[in-house]
């Protein structure tokens, strides 16, 4: 059965409960990949001998050998560029870039070449590569290591771009990604490596194109994604205690975007608060507010919000850090104003 | 094996003839954009191209008709790509800078300079991995040499012995920047061999010693020696493109090379032993006009892509991201 077959806009994997990881579930994803498909091979900085910088590919090496699980030289451009090549020959590449910082150094080859290869020959070369990376701050990694700049990508057409802030899709995303026939950008929050919780045994590939309702609500609607979705979900709860009952729509893929179930979802609460961890000016959060007022317009009751990361280099000190993010608190807040 | 001289020569006329008719076009307003041409540069393209099988893959640059032409790309779909035609090669979505042909592993003009370099260390990564003896070549210029992408593909080459046959086409100026001020070190296949690679420099001007040298380096590339680099030392006749005036070259540099015209070389050459009389030139060249000629008529004839089908492969039909464009 293929990846497509399988897959389902949330997990209807009926086996038994198993505590685990964001990484352990991100590296059962990859084993079963590399298991399940000869062209498959994992490619990256460190992904072999060392483990993997976030110990995501840990005992991979090990079970696949060098070939497949493939350390490369500090070369972010050629080794991505490889990824582009190999998949066009063929293989299905999974590229890993230890952050979206260092991803820069590849910019060349993911927006000149991957997204555009396809349209630019007139439909001969798709290129079904997927680039898994590390985003996001909240580690005290300061301005080199902490930016959420997957907004960037999601700015450029030909790439699809997710964000798994659940096991569960941490699990099952890449799966899909493999599948699907064109690059697919994968962005692991920092932060989330370490996330407990359980999931089903059997639990398999999820869609990639619509958002989720991870919480129900009647009185606004918070979206978020990644590494701000636990947080929000947090905001949830303590807004609940103000009497305002919040619905949670987690993303998951940036692009392209699930209008559907965002502006749905808007709709039903009337109001609206974007959370991302990106700068706000020229952002993801700016084209989610655009498209909620183009298609929503008239059922809001008040402006949309915004709580985004401050507009600097995320800064190392601790407090200083916190404050440049998005918290429970200004996301409290931010909902409140909505009533107004 | 190496490549019949006259066929050698075929093919640069061909190139030679297609430009030119190009060039006048692109003065007429039927070709637009960027135009790169490859004038005096002919004889690499043909030398190498003649020693790649089928299986092979090629990726050039922005500067790459004579190398698609030299690949096997038909000249039709060519020239309506020069068109911006549906019936182009790229169905009109790449132009002179973005040839494609899957079908003959054409993987393209690169209009990124050095970018063209870490896709094609990936089709050779691919063929290896899956165990075919295919070689990838990979064109580029002297200027490409200068980007970091070169220094880490061939590190990488060597280091995972990949087959891939590096393409230097050294006609000594990066746009207006000659390669003294390019380059702290202009000998560039010394440079390249300090990675580890085999690599030595060829008379570009000269179609059999291109063609030998490259027969060669495919042989070793094939046998799994890992990358060669060949730098090919060329001349371009014209500017750098056609809205260059060409201020940063003599008029004298410029004269002496087109005395080693790769064309009159090789063709005084096969006259010189015999196999090669005027009438014989004479009926090759009308032959190759011909080609061109019809070829100009086709595309000029040709359907241009509907907008309707602007956003068209932005993701594949089969992809549901395919709806969010369209
Ligand atoms: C990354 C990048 N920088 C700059 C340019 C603009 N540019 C186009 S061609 C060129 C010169 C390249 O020279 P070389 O590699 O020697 O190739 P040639 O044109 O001589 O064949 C430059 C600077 C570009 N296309 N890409
Ligand atoms: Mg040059």
């Amino acid at each position: 059965m293929t990846a497509k077959a399988r897959s389902k806009a949330t997990s209807s994997a009926k086996g038994p409960l198993v505590e685990t990881t964001y990484r352990d579930a991100l590296r059962e994803a990859l084993r079963e990949a590399l298991r399940e498909d000869d062209r498959v091979f994992l490619m990256g900085e460190d992904v072999g001998s060392y483990g993997g910088c976030f110990a995501v590919s840990l005992g991979l090496l090990e079970e696949f050998g060098p070939e497949r699980v493939r350390d490369t030289p500090l070369s972010e451009s050629a080794f991505v560029g490889a990824g582009i090549g190999a998949a066009i020959q063929g293989m299905r590449p999974i590229v890993e870039v230890m952050t979206v910082n260092f991803s820069m150094l590849a910019l060349d080859q993911i927006v000149n070449n991957a997204a555009a290869l396809l349209h630019m020959s007139g439909g001969q070369y798709p290129v079904p590569l997927v680039i898994r990376m590390t985003t996001g701050a909240g580690r005290q990694l300061a301005a080199q290591h902490s930016h959420s700049l997957e907004g960037w990508y999601a700015h450029v057409p030909g790439i699809r771009i997710v964000a798994p802030a659940t096991l569960e899709d941490a699990r099952g995303m890449l799966a899909t990604a493999l599948s699907d026939p064109d690059p697919v950008l994968l962005f692991e929050h920092g932060s989330l490596y370490t996330m407990k919780g359980t999931l089903r045994a059997d639990a398999g590939a999820v869609d990639l194109d619509r958002a989720a309702v991870r919480r129900p609500g009647t009185d606004v609607t918070l979206i978020a994604y990644g590494g701000m979705l636990a947080r929000t979900l947090e905001a949830a709860e303590a807004l609940d205690a103000e009497g305002m009952s919040a619905e949670v729509v987690d993303l998951r893929t940036l692009r392209p975007l699930d209008d559907a179930t965002i502006v749905g979802s808007v709709r039903n609460t009337h109001r609206a608060v974007v959370v991302d961890e990106g700068w706000r000016s020229g952002s993801l959060s700016a084209e989610i507010v655009a498209r909620i007022q183009e298609q929503a317009f008239y059922d809001l009751d008040a402006p949309v919000e915004r709580v985004c990361s401050a507009e600097v280099p995320m800064p190392y000190a601790h407090q200083l850090e916190a404050a440049a993010l998005p918290q429970v608190a200004s996301i409290v807040a931010a909902a409140l104003r909505t009533k107004g | 094996m190496t490549a019949e001289p006259l066929d050698l020569l075929r093919t640069m006329l061909l190139i030679r003839r297609f430009e030119e008719r190009c060039a006048e076009l692109y003065s007429g307003g039927q070709i637009r954009g960027f135009l790169h041409l490859y004038v005096g540069e002919e004889a690499v393209a043909a030398g190498v191209c003649a020693e790649l099988t089928e299986d092979d893959s090629v990726v050039s640059t922005y500067r790459e008709h004579g190398h698609a032409l030299a690949r096997g790309v038909p000249l039709e779909s060519l020239m309506a790509e020069m068109f911006g035609k549906v019936t182009g090669c790229s169905r009109g979505r790449g132009g002179s800078m973005h040839l494609f042909d899957r079908s003959r592993r054409f993987v393209g003009g690169n209009a990124v300079v050095g970018g063209g370099l870490p896709l094609a260390l990936g089709l050779a990564l691919g063929d290896r991995m899956q165990g075919t003896p295919a070689v990838t070549a990979c064109f580029f210029g002297d200027g490409a040499m200068a980007e970091g992408e070169f220094h880490e593909v061939l590190n990488l080459a060597v280091l995972w012995r990949l087959p891939l046959l590096l393409c230097c086409e050294n006609n000594l100026y990066a746009m207006g920047t000659s390669i003294a001020k390019e380059h702290g070190s202009t000998e560039l296949a010394l440079r390249a061999a300090s990675y580890g690679a085999t690599a030595w420099p060829v008379d570009g001007m000269d179609a059999v010693a291109v063609n030998r040298a490259a027969a060669r380096a495919v042989d070793e590339v094939r046998g799994g020696a890992g990358p060669v680099f060949l730098e090919l030392r060329t001349y371009r006749f014209r500017a750098h493109s056609m809205y260059d005036p060409d201020r940063y070259r003599a008029k004298d540099e410029i004269a002496d090379w087109r005395d080693r015209d790769p064309i009159e070389l090789l063709a005084a050459r096969l006259r010189a032993d015999g196999s090669l009389t005027d009438a014989d030139l004479a009926e090759i060249d009308a032959e190759v006009v011909a080609r061109v000629t019809a070829a100009v008529e086709a595309a000029a004839a040709g359907e241009e892509e509907p907008v309707e089908e602007l956003t068209r492969f932005v993701y594949s039909d089969t992809s549901t991201a395919a709806r969010s464009v369209r």
